[in-house]
């Protein structure tokens, strides 16, 4: 009862337990009705649109193959970027058991300050004179932003909550995360900044196995593959990856191990806010712009990524940012303007959000499977 | 006809069979003790029958239904209730609330008669109340008076479970399964509620399903015990019969060349 | 003795402060309101007070439950004048470094007018001396406060706490004697703020009176507290309640009226989310959804516009119909998510949300909604004798506002102590076990989300009669968050927890688009927002008022009790033994 009475208020509904309820069958009931309902409905849906969209481009309607295959291109870049914040999220769910809904800001923040170099890089003209060297700069600034972030919030706010039921340190995280975008908000000003544009040849065309590639998303993709082999090297092969991987198991006999479990769990949101720094510099680079919101959607749709994948499983995150890149940046045009809906862009973030919840309907565990300790499966 | 008849009841949780085919039966008004080694399968077998693990194989034939595949609370409301094995109170409602959310099952407002407080409404919370102190004055004076109004977090563990039982009798079961009901109790208050348990069936007309590891316990209250190991049944009879089996035994000491390792 | 290193760390954090709320121009900000002339600008409190208040900490000393700590006023007031030398040393290099180089491409509050603001005008040389002085003259006068004896740190509070409402909300008092001008003439300056000697009479007036009524207020709310529900005490104090709620609104003015019926939007959603949240322990982060439900369906069905469907019904038609809506809507948000984890459920119902907005706000359905132009002539609600009563007239508004939140409070009421209630009670403190305990979970689920929509719908509904105009960036998530928040910090499950709660957050800092009685605040207030969640979560989850459900554990006094009924000498572990901690 230690830790249920000062928490008591907050006994809200978690208990659930994972594997009695993914495989209990029940007799068909109206909710399980309303479920495949849903599911035959997404299905159509799908189906039509696609169907539609087909139809369209054989009548030479709607965008051309080039057309197409830009946004292809595009939306897996975009979607890169979403797996590299997917995995902070997925590492802190694997280790802690909660969804860190402040790493959304974790990434915003490391946008901000790398905007601070990149403008005063260009101001000096270095910008234009090194361009791989300012990138570089501003890269490991953005790292070095989101990390100490990351390991900041980690000590003030959650670090105590660590034996709460899990919702606590989630609406904790959620106060947070409104903390950091208003401190942003207020130390930076309201108003959208524009990095500056990409330097050297970044805007040309590469041309790779025939086809025309932007350098800028070639360039994202690459960053993102070699962060995510590198972080893959980290986690199965170094010693502390495997005091992360023990502690995720299971903390208390990790620390019996003589696992640091302070250290690991810094260690951790460390890590994720490395990648997420990354992943500020990836944003840069595409979208340029960026705000004190800049964090918000990115980090609820790297956290459907993390879901998708299968929350605790890094692959996962990773595939999961792709397919969700690829949902909401080609799903729009694909499926919704097939079904006949007009100004589809506006739908991009709606299909986001229903993808989350079709994949929580579908398949609550992930493409590739959860990796949950013990006591987080609960 | 027995009022629970169980058939090839099987079980597994990835490769590790809890269940595998059990058959069981009980009649009205009698007690039967489970028994086993750790690792048997007893308390797989309360959360099947109780519906919280849904079963792979067999029937749970409850008088004359089959209930297998049923939400747990549909099995409750048909008269099966039980009590955990690591007692599981709602530990911020009071001690009388937690046998008050018992009679759910047994009780109908809803949010229009809460909200318009019909006479029915307001009739049946009286009764609720009622009923409920009844049932915990079956306990003496451990869960009587002050204790009410005291939340279930602030009992001894004694005390818990005894008013996990209430609770259960909360519901108005015609079976009451029990997990492991004097785990934790001194000698004193385990012969209390071994009395308890007999009168129970006396009284109330309950049928009773005990898991015990004491022995003393199950010699003094079930009619017939049945001896799982490994989710099989090993043995079933009188206590006397079952206590001297030798696959009974050779389950708890282990077989001296081979060793279980539950 | 209390440690350097402790001292130390609460200068360095006291100096972070006060640099942070000058980086972010709060300072500057504030110091446009004098509260007392000319002395105290709002902005040199709040800088100051943060020094003040690590100072008590410092004198306290690192809490220890084992023994009280020492109050010696003098020792105190050195380790205070510590922390506030280290704040103030702190916060002038700070200001040196924005004074010597020039952010203000970055950080455009980083400017000169924050120095000034910060050092009282003074200027870079004199004025950090000046700021380091007197944070370490705040810093001793924190800690020698501590060590004083209780009486008059009480009279001292008290005193403070008073003169500071009515410098704060002078807004309100203004309003409130506006029959009397000459009076409040007199107590304020001629451009706002108390004047001094007002302030000093207020200020011992309160002292005062404290000490005269010491203890009988306590003893009154705890006999009230204590009373039993249907005891005449405690009837005498509702009818009051109500009384006061009736007479007020006729008191006030416009302006404070308009703040009390977003308050009162506030209050409703707070109630429903509260059923939600509170009762049945569902995370819902996509309230709003189900305000923008009733919202928008009142629109639709009352509005006389081209744009949208624009039925015209009678606004009392419309309400039923909009019921039925949002409990569909609640169904259909609940329906999918009733077998997620309580987690993964926070962030769908958090997409649910947005998915409404997105698709308000769309193209696509333009023809319906309005896209983003929104509904516009919405007419407000028709009261035989009165005619049509809108936003225009908040004095009759807050009236329907009133009569809504009382029907909520007492549906909440009804619910929680009830066969439903507890059924949500039970699964919110073991899902599984309640289950077992034969009830249906997916029912009790659905009912709860059911519930929460009809009581926001109400508030939507109110809402969209108000403004006349319904546009989507009412229904942001910041709203959700901003209802969660305040069901948080006034005490999940605690019905006049979520009303002050609103009171305090909606109606002190503002909501998310209105402004609240510290106008000041609109810039900050959802930073503040955001600190008080976690600060709340870190020490006191319960929220300011929790409710009796779960405070209840608090009094555990088995061991006693106990040790009484076992007196019979029992074996050594009898009941009275193993009391859970």
């Amino acid at each position: 009862m230690g830790r249920g009475s000062l928490y008591a208020p907050f006994r809200l509904v978690t208990t659930t337990t994972n594997n009695s309820r993914s495989t209990r069958r029940f007799k068909l009931n109206w909710v399980d009705g309303f479920l495949w309902f849903i599911r035959v409905t997404a299905v159509i849906a799908i189906v039509v649109g696609i169907t539609g969209s087909v139809q369209n481009f054989i009548a030479g309607e709607g965008p051309t193959l080039e057309q197409w295959r830009d946004l292809v291109i595009s939306s897996l870049s975009t979607g890169f970027m979403y797996g590299l914040i997917a995995l902070g999220y997925s590492m802190v769910y694997g280790v802690l058991g909660f969804i860190n809904f402040a790493h959304g800001e974790v990434f915003m923040s490391g946008s901000m300050v790398g905007l601070i170099a990149a403008t005063m890089l260009f101001d000096n003209g270095f910008w234009d004179a090194n361009p791989w060297a300012s990138l570089l700069i501003v890269l490991v600034i953005a790292m070095i932003v989101s990390t100490t972030v990351a390991v900041i919030t980690e000590r003030i706010a959650y670090r105590r909550l660590r034996n709460a039921p899990r919702l606590i340190p989630l609406i904790t995280s959620i106060g947070v995360s409104f903390f950091l975008q208003y401190a942003f908000a207020g130390l930076f000003g309201v108003g959208v900044r524009s990095y500056p544009a990409p330097p050297g040849g970044l805007n040309e065309d590469v041309v790779i196995f025939g086809i025309e590639i932007q350098g800028t998303k070639l360039l994202v993709i690459g960053v993102a593959l070699i962060s995510m082999v590198g972080l893959w090297y980290f986690v199965t092969r170094t010693k502390i990856g495997r005091s992360m991987r023990a502690v995720a198991e299971d903390k208390e006999i990790a620390g019996l191990m003589g696992i640091n479990v302070d250290r690991t769990i810094v260690t951790t949101f460390a890590v994720g806010g490395a990648m997420a720094g990354v992943a500020a510099m990836l944003w840069a680079l595409l979208f340029r712009a960026v705000d004190f919101l800049t964090g918000f959607l990115p980090g609820i749709k790297a956290f459907t990524a993390a879901v998708l994948g299968g929350i605790g499983n890094l692959p996962g995150a990773m595939l999961g940012g792709v397919l969700l890149g690829l949902f909401e940046g080609v799903g729009p045009l694909l499926v919704l303007s097939g079904l006949g809906i007009p100004a589809v862009s506006q739908l991009k973030d709606a299909v986001a959000f229903a993808a989350l919840v079709l994949v929580l309907v579908f398949k609550p565990d992930g493409l590739l499977g959860e990796r949950l300790g013990s006591e987080d499966r609960a | 006809m027995p009022l629970l008849e169980i058939n090839g009841l099987k079980k597994a949780f990835g490769g590790v069979k809890a269940l595998d085919g059990v058959d069981f039966h009980i009649n009205e008004n009698e007690i039967v003790s489970v028994i086993g080694p750790n690792g048997a399968g007893k308390t797989s077998f309360f959360n099947v029958i109780s519906g919280m693990f849904p079963l792979d194989e067999g029937e749970i034939v409850f008088d004359g239904d089959n209930l297998a595949h049923h939400q747990p609370n549909e099995i409750t409301r048909r008269g099966i209730a039980r009590t955990f094995q690591n007692v599981r109170l709602f530990p911020n409602l009071t001690v009388l609330e937690n046998v008050m959310v018992g009679q759910h099952c047994r009780t109908s407002a809803g949010m229009f008669g809460t909200i318009f407080q019909t006479k029915h409404q307001r009739a049946e919370e009286e009764m609720i109340s009622e009923k409920s102190k009844e049932i915990l004055s079956f306990f003496g004076t451990r869960l009587a008076g002050y204790r009410h109004d005291q939340s279930a977090d602030s009992l001894s563990y004694a005390n818990r479970r005894r008013l996990e039982i209430a609770r259960a009798l909360g519901t108005e079961p015609r079976l009451l399964l029990l997990d492991e009901p004097t785990a934790g109790m001194n000698p004193k208050e385990t012969i209390e509620l071994t009395g308890l348990i007999g009168k129970m069936r006396d009284e109330r007309g309950l049928t009773v399903i005990v898991i015990s590891h004491e022995m003393k316990v199950v010699e003094d209250v079930s009619d017939r015990v049945v001896v799982l190991d490994h989710g099989v049944k090993i043995a079933e009879g009188h206590y006397d019969d079952v206590s001297t089996n030798p696959d009974v035994i050779e389950a708890y000491l282990g077989r001296p060349a081979e060793k279980h390792n539950d | 003795m209390k440690s350097p290193a402790y001292t130390r760390r609460l200068g360095l954090i006291a100096g972070t402060v006060m640099s942070f709320t000058g980086a972010i121009g709060m300072i500057q900000t504030f110091n446009e309101r004098t509260l007392i002339n000319p002395y105290l600008r709002m902005g040199d409190l709040t800088l100051y007070m943060t020094p003040f208040v690590l100072a008590w900490l410092a004198a306290r000393g690192e809490p220890n439950p084992l023994h009280e700590p020492e109050r010696e006023p003098m020792a105190g007031a050195a380790q205070g004048a510590v922390v506030g030398l280290i704040a103030g040393a702190l916060t002038s290099v700070f200001l040196l470094v924005i004074n010597t180089f020039d952010l203000t491409e970055f950080f455009p509050n980083m400017r000169p007018a924050t120095i000034d603001a910060m050092t009282f005008d003074l200027g870079v040389p004199v004025g950090l001396v000046v700021l380091t002085a007197v944070s370490a003259f705040v810093g001793a006068a924190g800690g020698y406060i501590f060590g004083l004896p209780e009486h008059i740190r009480r009279g001292l509070g008290r005193a403070t706490g008073w003169v500071l409402a009515f410098a704060l909300f002078e807004v309100v008092v203004a309003d409130i004697l506006s029959f009397a001008d000459i009076i409040v003439d007199v107590i304020y300056g001629p451009r706002g703020g108390l004047q001094i000697w007002s302030a000093v009479i207020i200020g011992a007036l309160a002292w005062w009176l404290s000490a005269r009524y010491q203890g009988q207020v306590k003893e009154f709310s705890n006999r009230v507290r204590g009373a039993d529900a249907k005891s005449r005490l405690r009837r005498s104090m509702i009818a009051l309640g109500v009384f006061a709620a009736i007479v007020l609104p006729m008191l006030l003015g416009g302006i404070l009226n308009e703040l009390l019926v977003n308050v009162s939007i506030f209050i409703l959603m707070g109630l429903g989310l509260n059923i939600v949240v509170g009762y049945a322990g569902l995370l819902d982060l996509g309230y709003v959804a189900f305000f923008a439900v009733g919202a928008y369906g009142t629109a639709v069905l009352t509005s006389t516009s081209e744009a949208g469907i624009g039925l015209g019904l009678n606004w009392w038609l419309a309400l039923p119909i909009v019921l039925v809506m949002a409990s569909i809507a609640g169904l259909m948000v609940g329906t999918p998510v009733i077998r997620m984890r309580g987690d993964y459920l926070a962030i769908v119902t958090l997409g649910f949300g947005e998915i409404v907005r997105i698709l308000l706000l769309s193209d696509w359905l333009t023809p319906f909604f309005g896209g983003a132009q929104g509904i516009r002539r919405i007419p407000g609600i028709p009261v035989p004798f009165i005619g049509e009563v809108s936003g225009t007239d908040p004095q009759l508004f807050i009236y329907f506002m009133l009569l809504f939140v009382g029907l909520a409070v007492y549906i909440s009421y009804r619910a929680q102590n009830s066969r439903i209630g507890r059924s949500w009670a039970a699964m919110r403190e073991d899902e599984d076990v309640a289950e077992a305990t034969g009830i249906s979970t997916v029912q009790a689920k659905l009912l709860a989300f059911v519930a929460g929509a009809i009581v926001a719908s109400f508030a939507g509904a109110l809402f969209s009669a108000k403004v006349g105009t319904v546009f989507t960036n009412s229904f942001d998530v910041l709203v959700s968050i901003i209802i969660l928040v305040l069901v948080i910090v006034g005490g999940m499950g605690s019905i006049p927890g979520v009303m002050v709660g609103a009171l305090v957050l909606i109606g002190i800092l503002g909501g998310p688009k209105s402004p609240g009685l510290l106008q000041e605040f609109s810039e900050f207030k959802l930073l503040i927002y955001g600190g008080l969640l976690v600060f709340m979560m870190l020490t006191r989850p319960e929220g300011l008022i929790p409710s009796v459900r779960r405070s209840r554990e608090l009094h555990a006094d088995e061991l006693t009790q106990d040790a009484w009924l076992d007196k019979g000498g029992d074996f050594a572990r009898g009941d009275g033994e193993e009391v859970a901690t």
